[in-house]
């Protein structure tokens, strides 16, 4: 008979050499869908910097094909996708991200044209109401005058109205 | 008020074209390094003349310049003149970094056009490369006594570059 201790530590052993294998099992389904997902839209977030207007997912130069390998390395290295953009940011800088982040050297290229649409919206309010001044400011109307305006106008009714010809 | 309605139009037109005039003296593809004034990233690779590998720990202590290259690169040809005259002056060692590049490919090259380097080291995969900031060659790092980057220059050297920016820094550093 099997002492007791013995037969534990034998299931022991298999419990764990079966959870090593789910484990291994599991870690091996992960990755190639969702893992490849994961790189392509990362890269896709990337600048090519031989290609300028590339981003890594689309360039054929063999920077990109190194850096790609890169990104693929430290993902399964278990790195998260900001410190695989850090990564690269420390050695290219921002211009590897096609979303820059706002910073003081950036704060320009974000806001700018924020500015500009609100500096056009305060031009075109100043010079609408500036216009409205203008109108409400003009001489009051005369009642003579009207009233001669109003007499002159009917009286080209008048001769618009003519007799019917029977 | 007549004159602010022009003035106003042409104050902006003048900025507009102010801006637009100064883009187009800018080379797009020279990305400034987020390298400059941090420490030079470290590195031990083979060399190409000798078997005993080079570390940047050895290097530290001197002013350095290194000026990476490639057999295939053709603006390298373009520099080359400038560095053996470099070398010759002796102000500066240059360390050579062969960037993807076959070392047999390399040792040719250097004996046919001249070897301006202090020493020759090897980057076959393009990693140190890419811890440089590398993405075109030819592009040569200012390093100082401390193994900080201070300077990083894109593209082939100039005698303009070189006499401006480069050898006053280095001479600047080596006080």
């Amino acid at each position: 008979m099997i002492p007791a201790s013995r037969f534990a530590r034998g299931i022991g052993f298999a419990m764990s050499a079966a959870f090593c294998l789910v484990a291994s099992a599991t870690k091996m389904d992960i990755p190639s869908d969702v893992f490849d997902g994961r790189l392509k839209r990362l890269e896709s977030e990337l600048r090519c910097l031989v290609c300028q207007n590339q981003t890594l997912a689309d360039s054929n130069a063999s920077l990109a094909e190194d850096l790609r390998g890169e990104v693929r390395e430290l993902a399964s290295a278990g790195k998260s996708d900001d410190e695989i953009r850090a990564y690269l940011v420390a050695r290219y800088g921002d211009f590897v991200l096609y979303d820059p982040p706002l910073k003081r050297t950036t704060w320009l290229l974000w806001l700018g044209p924020f500015a500009l649409l609100a500096g056009g919206g305060a031009l075109w309010w100043t010079i609408l109401r500036r216009r409205e001044l203008a109108a409400r400011s003009l001489p009051a109307p005369n009642p003579g005058a009207e009233a001669r305006g109003r007499a002159l106008l009917e009286g080209i009714d008048d001769r618009d109205k003519q007799p019917d010809p029977k | 008020m007549k004159t602010i309605r022009w003035s106003i139009p042409l104050a902006i037109f003048v900025v507009l074209v102010a801006f637009l005039w100064i883009g187009l003296g800018r080379d797009p593809r020279e990305v400034p390094s987020p390298l400059i004034d941090k420490p030079a990233p470290s590195f031990t690779l083979p060399q190409i003349h000798s078997d005993k590998p080079l570390s940047t720990t050895e290097l530290k202590g001197k002013v350095w310049l290194l000026n990476v290259w490639a057999s295939w690169c053709v603006s390298c040809r373009e520099e080359h003149p400038l560095l053996l005259q470099l070398a010759q002056a002796n102000l500066v060692p240059v360390y050579g970094l062969d960037y993807k590049d076959k070392p047999d490919d390399a040792r040719a090259w250097l004996s046919q056009n001249g070897d301006p380097y202090t020493a020759s080291i090897v980057d076959q995969d393009g990693r140190v490369g890419i811890d440089y900031g590398v993405y075109g060659v030819p592009e040569t790092f200012v390093i100082d006594r401390s193994g900080i980057v201070r300077y990083k220059q894109i593209g082939p050297l100039s005698v303009d570059a070189l006499q401006r920016k480069i050898l006053p820094l280095v001479r600047e550093l080596q006080k």
